[in-house]
C-alpha cells in the first residue's frame, strides 16, 4: 500500500505547500472511509501531519465557527475564509476519526486514538476557542468527550484500546477532564436506554475508570499537558476539584444496576482505591448496604468497604453481626475471596466486648462448617478459632466444661437458627474440633491438637495462613525430604489385588 | 482409768454383737416369717441373683445398731467441745495380737519411764534387757557371728536363728503357737550346747556355698565385661577402621579368652545354618508382619514424628536390635543368593559385624523368596541351579534389559511384546540383580521410572491395557522394596506434574478437570506400594492433597467425571481404611453425587459444597426416569475403561452406568458411615446425607434398587445411635452413679428419721418425767392437805 502512502504524502505536501492546492485535503479525507486498512492508517498519519502543521501554524480559525454556507456568503477576508474552510475540513476529520475509533482493526482504532489524543494536545497549545477573559484557561472539552465516547462503546468490548489510553490518564488535566466526560456519557446513556442493564458498556466504563489513579496530596499534582504559568489559579489544580469529579464519577456509576460480575468487580476495588478518594465516602453507603443485602460472595465483598464506612465514618449498621453470622455458609471456605473474608472477620471479632454468646456462636458456626471444608482453609480457621478463644476466656466452656450435659447425643446448637444469641452456643461443644483431630493431614490434625493443651496466651498470626493455598500445600509437602521412606509390607497381587479391596467390589480391569 | 474402762466396754460392743447376729441370722433365715422373697417373673440363664431373698428385719437392725454406734454418738456429742481421745497404743489395731500389743506398750512404758529416770538416778545400775532378759547374759552365749556374714543376711534371719539368738518371751511365745506338733514329736528339749553346735556347722556350711558363688560371680562378669568391650567396638558406628584396629589391638587377648570365644561363636554358628523347618519359617514370619505391623501402627500415631525431632541422628531406638545392622544406603542386596557370599568372602574381610548383617539379609532374603509368586520363585531356583552358566546368561540379560527399556521409552506400540515383556520383567528384576551389583543398579533404578512412565501410557491409550498395567504392577513393587529412594522420587515426580497442571488450569480457566486415567491407576499404585496410613508420609500425604485438590477444584460435567470422582473416592476410602482419618472432601462429595441425580428443586434442608451447585446445567446428571431401564438394571462392576469412551454406547446403557455409580455412591456412603461412626461429631458429618436421603428418596421410589439400600442404609444409621464402647462406658457410670446418688438420699433420710425418733424419744421421757414429777407433787400435796383437813378435823372433835 506504498501508493496509498506517497499519495497521502503527496497531498499532504500540496496542502501545507500553498493554499491553491488546499482542496487536495478532500482526498485525505476521503482515504479515511477507505476499505483497505493500510490506506486509512496512512490517511490518519496524514491528517495528523497536516492538521497537526497548520494548527501550529494558526491557519485555522479561532472562535465560534459560523455554518459552512455561512462562510463563503459573509463578507470576510479571503484569509478568514480560507481558515474557517479550514477548519470545517479539520472538524469532518475529527467527526471521521471518532468514527474510526470503533474500526475493526486495532491498528487502526490505535493510531486514531493517538492522532485524536495529538490534537488535544496542540489545541491546549493552540486553542481553537477564545478564552473568557485574559490569562484564562482552555481546554479542549468537546475533542475530549468525543474521545472518551469513542473509548466507551455500547456494544463492543474497548479493553485494549483503553489501555492504550492510559497512558494520557497521567495528565491531571486530562485525567479531570476525562472524568467529567464520563460523568456525562453515563448520564446520557443511561437514560437514553431508560435503565435497561448495558453490560457491555459499563465493562467499558469500568475498565476506563477503574484504573484511575488518584494523586493523594496537592503537591502530587504537578503533570500537566496545559503548560501556563500561573497555574494555580486554575481550579483544575485543586485536589478537592478533581475528588468531587471522581466522586460524581463514581456515584453516577453505580446509581445504575450493574451485573454480577461487575458488582464483584467494583466492590473489590472500592475500599483500595475508591473510597480513600471521595471527598464524602458515607454517599457510598446505600450502594454498599444494598450490596451487603444481597447475599453470597457479593455481601462478602460488601464487607470490606462497610468495615471502613464503620470505622473511619460512623456508619451505624444495625444488626451487623448477625448479618455476618447469617453469612457463613458452607461456601466461606472454598470462595476465592475468603483470606479477605476472614482478615475482615478477624478484624470484626477482635474487639473484647463482643458478648460470649456471640463469639461462641461464630466459633461454633465456623468449626461446624470447617466439617466440609478443604485442609488449606482448615490449617487456617483452626487457629483464627484458637485465637477467638483467647480473646474471649469466656468461650473456653465450648473446650472444657467441667459439668458437661449427660447426654452426648444431641448437640445443644442450632445450626439453622438466623440469630446469634437463640442458637444455643454456649451450651455446646467443639466436637467437631475433636473429629478434625482425626484429619487425614497430618499438619490439619495437629492444629487441631492444639486444643488438647492449655492455649498460649500470644495470639497466632493467621495473616500469612490466610492466602493459603492447596497448591502450595502440596508443594511444602512434596519439597521435604525425608531420609527414609516407608514402605507397604502386604504384598500386592495385582492393581486390585489387597485384600478387602474396595475396587475390586465394583471395578473391573476392562 | 473410769474412762478406759467405759472406753472399753464400748469398744468390745461389735465383737459381741457380731458373734450374736451371726447366730440371729441363721436362726432367722430359717424363719419363714422373716424373709421376704423377691419374686423372678424370667429366669435367665447365666445370670446371677443375688437379691432373691431379702431379710429386712435383719437389714434394718443392722443399720440401727450401725446409727447407734455412730451417730447416736455424735449427736450426743453434738454440742460438747471435749472430746476422748484414746491414746493407748494399738488399741483399735486388728492386726496386732494382744500379746503383741501388750510387749508394745510395755516397752513404751518403759522408754517413757526411762529419760525420767535419768534425771534422777545417777548410778546406772540398771539391768538393760531384751525380750525380758538381761542382755549382759546373751553377750555371755559366745556364738561366731561374722559382721561379714551379719550384713550379708541383713533381713533375711531364719526363726530358728532368731530364736536361738534372742529366745525371748516373744519367741517362746510363737513357738508355741506355730509348733505345737512339733512339741510334740520331740518332746525332750536338746541341750543348749547341742543346738549351738549344730548352728554354727549351718553356718559355716551357708558361708562356703557363698564363697563358691561369688566366685563364680566375679569370674561371669569378667567374663561379660570382655564380651561387652568387644561388642563396644562393633557398635560405635562411625568410627575409623584404622582406629578400630587400635582398639582391637589394645587389650592384649589371652589366648584361653580366645579359644573360649571361639568355640562359643563356632557354636553359635552351627544352628542358624541349620535349614529351618516349615512351622519357624511361618512363625518368623508372622513375627516380622507383627513387627512390621507395630512399626505401621507407630507410624500411623504420628509418634516418630514427634521423636524425631528430638532424635539426633546417633540416637540407637528401642527397636534396634543391637546387632550393628545399620542401613547407611540403599545397597541392601535383598535377593542375592549364595553368589554373592562367596563374592563378598574374597572382597572383603570377614568381620564379625558383616557377619551379622549378612545373617539378617538371608532371612530377609528367604522372607523376601517366600513372599513372592511361584512362578518367580522356579525362575530364581533355576536360575539359582544354572549358577554356573550366569556368566554369559547375565550379560545376554543385561543385553536384553537395556533393549527392552528402549522399548518401552521408544516404541511402545508394539503390543505383542507388552504381556511377553512383563512377564520377563518378574524374572528380569531378580536375575538383574544377582549379575549387576558391579555398576548396573543405577539402570535398574531408573527402570521404575520406566515402567510408572510406560504404564501411564497404557492407561492413556484409547483401549487402556489395564490388564498388561494388573501384571506389572507386581515388578513395581519388587522394585519399589528394593530402591524405595528413587521409587518415592518417582511417584513424587509424577504427582507434582499432575498437581502443577491442574493448579495451572484452575488459574487459567478458574477451575480444572479431572485428570486421566493414567493418574487415577498411579494413585491407586501409590496405595498398593507404601503405607497409606501413615502419620505422615513423602509421598502418601502428597497424594492425599492432590486428590482433595480433584474433588474440590474440579467441574462435574459429564458422566466420566461422575466416575472419575467416585474412583478418587474409593482410593480416600482405601487409603483411610486402616487409619480412620476424617476426609470432608469425601462426604462432600457424596454429598454432591446425590444431590444431582435428584430431579431438580428438590434440594432442601441441606447445602451442597463447592464443585456442586444448587442450581445450574449440571443438575440432573444421575437422574434415571426411564422405568425399563430402571427395571432391566442388574447391579455390576464398573469397567474402567468407561473413563476414556462412553460415546458409543446406547441410551439404556447409559442409563445403567448411572444406576451402577449410584450404588457405588451407596455403597461408599456406607462404608464411611461406618468408618467414622466413632468421630464425635459423625452426627454432624454426616446430617446432610441422612436428610437427603431421607426426604427426597422415597420420591424416587420407581428406584427400587435404592429403597433397599436405603432401608439398610437406615438400618446401619439406627444401630449407630448406640454409641461406641467409650459411649457405653459413659453410660454405664452415669447410671451408677445416679444409682449411688439415691442410695446416698436413702441413706440420708434414713438418718434423719433415725435423729428424729431419737428426739421424739427424749420428748417423750422428758415429758413423762415431768409428769411424774407433778403427779408426786401433787400426790405430797394432797397428802398434806389431807393431814391438814385431818387435824383440823380432830381440833373440832376436840
Amino acid at each position: 500500500m506504498a501508493e496509498a502512502r506517497g499519495a497521502v504524502a503527496a497531498c499532504v505536501a500540496a496542502v501545507l505547500g500553498s493554499r491553491g492546492g488546499a482542496n487536495r485535503v478532500f482526498e485525505i479525507l476521503e482515504l479515511l472511509a477507505a476499505e483497505q486498512q493500510e490506506a486509512v492508517a496512512s490517511a490518519v498519519r496524514g491528517c495528523g501531519r497536516l492538521f497537526g502543521a497548520l494548527l501550529e501554524r494558526g491557519e485555522l480559525f479561532v472562535g465560534r465557527l459560523p455554518a459552512e454556507e455561512a462562510v463563503l456568503d459573509g463578507p470576510r477576508s479571503a484569509e478568514d475564509k480560507y481558515r474557517m474552510w479550514m477548519r470545517h475540513r479539520y472538524r469532518s476529520c475529527l467527526d471521521s476519526l471518532a468514527e474510526l475509533l470503533a474500526h475493526e482493526a486495532f491498528q487502526v482504532k490505535e493510531l486514531a486514538l493517538c492522532t485524536l489524543m495529538k490534537f488535544v494536545e496542540l489545541e491546549i497549545r493552540h486553542p481553537l476557542v477564545e478564552p473568557e477573559w485574559r490569562g484564562g484557561f482552555t481546554f479542549p472539552r468537546e475533542l475530549l468527550k468525543v474521545v472518551v465516547d469513542g473509548l466507551i462503546p455500547l456494544n463492543e468490548d474497548a479493553s485494549l484500546l483503553i489501555s492504550r489510553f492510559q497512558e494520557y490518564m497521567e495528565y491531571d488535566d486530562v485525567r479531570y477532564f476525562v472524568m467529567k466526560a464520563v460523568t456525562e456519557s453515563i448520564g446520557q446513556v443511561m437514560q437514553r436506554t431508560k435503565e435497561r442493564p448495558l453490560p457491555i458498556y459499563q465493562q467499558n466504563v469500568f475498565s476506563l475508570i477503574s484504573p484511575i489513579n488518584m494523586p493523594n496530596k496537592e503537591r502530587d499534582l504537578s503533570k500537566f499537558m496545559v503548560k501556563q504559568e500561573n497555574r494555580e489559579e486554575w481550579k483544575v489544580s485543586k485536589l478537592q476539584a478533581h475528588k468531587q469529579a471522581f466522586e460524581k464519577m463514581w456515584l453516577s456509576f453505580l446509581k445504575h444496576k450493574l451485573p454480577t460480575g461487575l458488582y464483584k468487580k467494583v466492590l473489590v476495588i472500592l475500599h483500595d482505591s475508591i473510597l480513600p478518594y471521595m471527598n464524602e465516602p458515607t454517599l457510598m453507603m446505600d450502594f454498599l448496604t444494598m450490596a451487603y443485602g444481597i447475599g453470597g460472595a457479593i455481601s462478602l465483598l460488601a464487607l470490606n468497604g462497610l468495615f471502613i464506612l464503620i470505622h473511619q465514618h460512623n456508619l451505624e449498621y444495625p444488626d451487623f453481626y448477625k448479618k455476618l453470622y447469617s453469612l457463613l455458609d458452607p461456601s466461606i471456605y472454598h470462595v476465592k475471596y475468603r483470606a479477605r473474608f476472614f482478615h475482615l472477620a478477624d478484624l470484626f471479632l477482635s474487639s473484647s466486648h463482643l458478648p460470649a454468646y456471640l463469639v461462641a456462636a461464630f466459633i461454633k458456626r465456623l468449626s461446624r462448617l470447617a466439617l466440609t471444608a478443604p485442609p488449606e482453609a482448615l490449617l487456617m480457621v483452626i487457629p483464627f478459632i484458637c485465637n477467638l478463644f483467647r480473646r474471649h476466656p469466656a468461650c473456653r466452656v465450648l473446650v472444657h466444661r467441667p459439668d458437661g450435659p449427660e447426654d452426648l447425643s444431641e448437640d445443644p446448637y442450632i445450626m439453622e437458627e438466623k440469630e446469634p444469641s437463640e442458637s444455643r452456643a454456649l451450651e455446646s461443644s467443639l466436637w467437631e474440633l475433636q473429629s478434625l483431630q482425626n484429619h487425614y493431614h497430618p499438619d490439619v490434625a495437629q492444629a487441631a491438637a492444639v486444643l488438647n493443651q492449655s492455649l498460649s496466651e500470644i495470639e497466632d498470626n493467621i495473616s500469612g495462613l490466610l492466602e493459603l493455598s492447596a497448591c502450595e500445600l502440596f508443594d511444602r509437602e512434596i519439597k521435604k525430604k525425608k531420609a527414609d521412606v516407608p514402605l507397604e509390607f502386604e504384598p500386592v497381587r495385582g492393581l486390585f489385588g489387597k485384600k478387602n479391596d474396595i475396587f475390586a467390589e465394583h471395578f473391573t480391569l476392562d | 482409768m473410769g474412762k478406759a474402762g467405759k472406753w472399753k466396754r464400748k469398744a468390745s460392743v461389735p465383737g459381741g454383737s457380731k458373734g450374736a447376729a451371726k447366730s440371729t441370722v441363721d436362726v432367722i433365715k430359717s424363719n419363714p416369717f422373716e424373709v421376704k422373697v423377691n419374686k423372678q417373673k424370667f429366669n435367665i440363664l447365666g445370670r446371677k441373683t443375688k437379691n432373691d431373698v431379702g431379710l429386712p428385719g435383719v437389714s434394718r437392725s443392722k443399720a440401727i445398731k450401725k446409727r447407734t454406734q455412730t451417730l447416736l454418738k455424735e449427736y450426743k456429742e453434738k454440742e460438747k467441745s471435749n472430746v476422748f481421745k484414746d491414746k493407748r497404743f494399738g488399741e483399735y489395731n486388728t492386726k496386732l495380737s494382744p500379746e503383741e500389743k501388750m510387749i508394745k506398750r510395755f516397752t513404751l512404758e518403759r522408754q517413757q519411764n526411762f529419760g525420767k529416770n535419768n534425771i534422777y538416778n545417777l548410778n546406772e545400775d540398771e539391768e538393760l534387757t531384751h525380750y525380758g532378759q538381761s542382755l549382759a547374759e546373751i553377750e555371755k552365749l559366745n556364738d561366731i557371728v561374722d559382721s561379714d556374714s551379719d550384713t550379708e543376711e541383713r533381713g533375711t534371719l531364719s526363726a530358728e536363728l532368731t530364736e536361738a539368738h534372742f529366745g525371748g518371751g516373744g519367741g517362746l511365745l510363737c513357738k508355741k503357737v506355730s509348733s505345737g506338733q512339733e512339741a510334740e514329736e520331740e518332746e525332750k528339749p536338746k541341750s543348749r550346747k547341742e543346738l549351738i553346735e549344730e548352728l554354727i556347722a549351718k553356718s559355716k556350711q551357708e558361708k562356703q556355698e557363698r564363697q563358691t558363688q561369688r566366685e563364680s560371680a566375679l569370674e561371669l562378669t569378667e567374663k561379660l565385661d570382655n564380651d561387652w568391650k568387644e561388642i563396644q567396638t562393633l557398635m560405635v558406628r562411625k568410627t575409623p577402621k584404622s582406629e578400630k584396629k587400635d582398639k582391637e589391638e589394645k587389650p592384649k587377648p589371652d589366648e584361653y579368652d580366645m579359644i573360649v570365644r571361639e568355640l562359643g561363636f563356632e557354636m553359635k554358628a552351627k544352628p542358624s545354618d541349620r535349614m529351618k523347618t516349615e512351622e519357624e519359617l511361618a512363625k518368623e514370619e508372622q513375627a516380622r508382619l507383627q513387627k512390621l505391623e507395630a512399626d505401621r501402627l507407630r507410624r500411623m500415631h504420628g509418634i516418630d514424628e514427634k521423636e524425631e525431632a528430638k532424635k539426633k541422628p546417633k540416637h540407637i531406638s528401642a527397636d534396634d536390635l543391637a546387632d550393628g545392622f545399620i542401613l547407611d544406603k540403599d545397597d541392601r542386596r535383598m535377593l542375592s543368593y549364595k553368589k554373592e557370599e562367596e563374592e563378598d568372602g574374597n572382597e572383603e574381610s570377614n568381620e564379625n559385624e558383616e557377619d551379622e548383617e549378612e545373617d539378617n539379609e538371608h532371612e530377609s532374603e528367604e522372607e523376601s523368596a517366600a513372599e513372592d509368586e511361584e512362578g518367580v520363585d522356579e525362575d530364581n531356583h533355576s536360575d539359582l541351579e544354572s549358577d554356573l552358566e550366569s556368566e554369559e546368561e547375565g550379560t545376554g540379560n543385561k543385553e536384553q534389559n537395556q533393549e527392552s527399556n528402549e522399548d518401552q521409552s521408544q516404541n511402545m506400540e508394539e503390543q505383542e511384546l507388552k504381556i511377553e515383556m512383563s512377564l520377563k520383567l518378574n524374572v528380569l528384576s531378580f536375575t538383574y540383580v544377582w549379575d549387576n551389583l558391579l555398576g548396573n543398579k543405577a539402570k535398574l533404578e531408573k527402570l521404575f521410572g520406566f515402567l510408572l512412565e510406560y504404564i501411564g501410557e497404557l492407561a492413556t491409550l484409547d483401549l487402556p491395557e489395564l490388564k498388561t498395567i494388573d501384571r506389572l504392577v507386581l515388578p513395581l513393587y519388587n522394585l519399589c522394596q528394593m530402591f524405595p529412594e528413587s521409587a518415592s522420587d518417582s511417584m513424587k515426580f509424577v504427582l507434582r506434574d499432575a498437581a502443577h497442571d491442574t493448579e495451572e488450569l484452575i488459574e487459567v480457566k478458574g477451575r480444572a478437570t479431572f485428570p486421566g486415567l493414567d493418574m487415577l491407576i498411579y494413585l491407586k499404585i501409590t496405595s498398593l506400594l507404601f503405607p497409606t496410613s501413615d502419620f505422615r508420609h513423602p509421598v502418601v500425604t502428597p497424594a492425599f492433597i492432590y486428590m482433595s485438590q480433584l474433588l474440590t477444584k474440579c467441574r462435574i460435567t459429564t458422566l466420566q467425571d461422575v466416575v472419575k470422582g467416585l474412583f478418587i473416592c474409593c482410593l480416600f476410602l482405601e487409603y483411610v481404611s486402616l487409619s480412620r482419618r476424617f476426609v470432608p472432601e469425601l462426604i462432600n462429595f457424596l454429598l454432591g453425587i446425590f444431590h444431582i441425580s435428584l430431579p431438580k428443586k428438590q434440594a432442601q434442608g441441606y447445602t451442597v459444597v463447592h464443585p456442586f451447585t444448587p442450581v445450574g446445567k449440571n443438575l440432573e446428571l444421575l437422574l434415571v426416569s426411564d422405568k425399563k431401564d430402571l427395571e432391566s438394571w442388574q447391579k455390576k462392576n464398573l469397567p474402567l475403561s468407561i473413563v476414556t469412551r462412553l460415546k458409543e454406547m446406547s441410551k439404556t446403557e447409559l442409563n445403567h452406568i448411572r444406576l451402577s455409580c449410584l450404588a457405588l455412591c451407596f455403597d461408599l456412603t456406607k462404608k464411611s458411615a461406618a468408618l467414622y461412626e466413632s468421630l464425635p461429631s459423625f452426627h454432624e458429618i454426616m446430617d446432610p446425607v441422612r436428610i437427603l436421603l431421607k426426604h427426597h428418596l422415597p420420591v424416587k421410589n420407581k428406584n427400587v434398587l435404592c429403597s433397599q439400600i436405603l432401608s439398610h442404609f437406615s438400618l446401619e444409621f439406627g444401630r449407630k445411635l448406640g454409641g461406641s464402647k467409650k459411649e457405653q462406658e459413659r453410660k454405664r457410670l452415669i447410671h451408677k452413679h445416679k444409682r449411688e446418688f439415691k442410695g446416698a438420699i436413702r441413706e440420708i433420710r434414713k438418718d434423719n428419721q433415725f435423729l428424729a425418733r431419737l428426739q421424739l424419744e427424749e420428748i417423750m421421757e422428758r415429758d413423762a418425767a415431768r409428769k411424774r414429777k407433778v403427779k408426786e407433787l401433787l400426790g405430797s400435796l394432797a397428802t398434806q392437805e389431807g393431814e391438814w383437813k385431818a387435824m383440823k378435823r380432830k381440833k373440832r372433835k376436840n
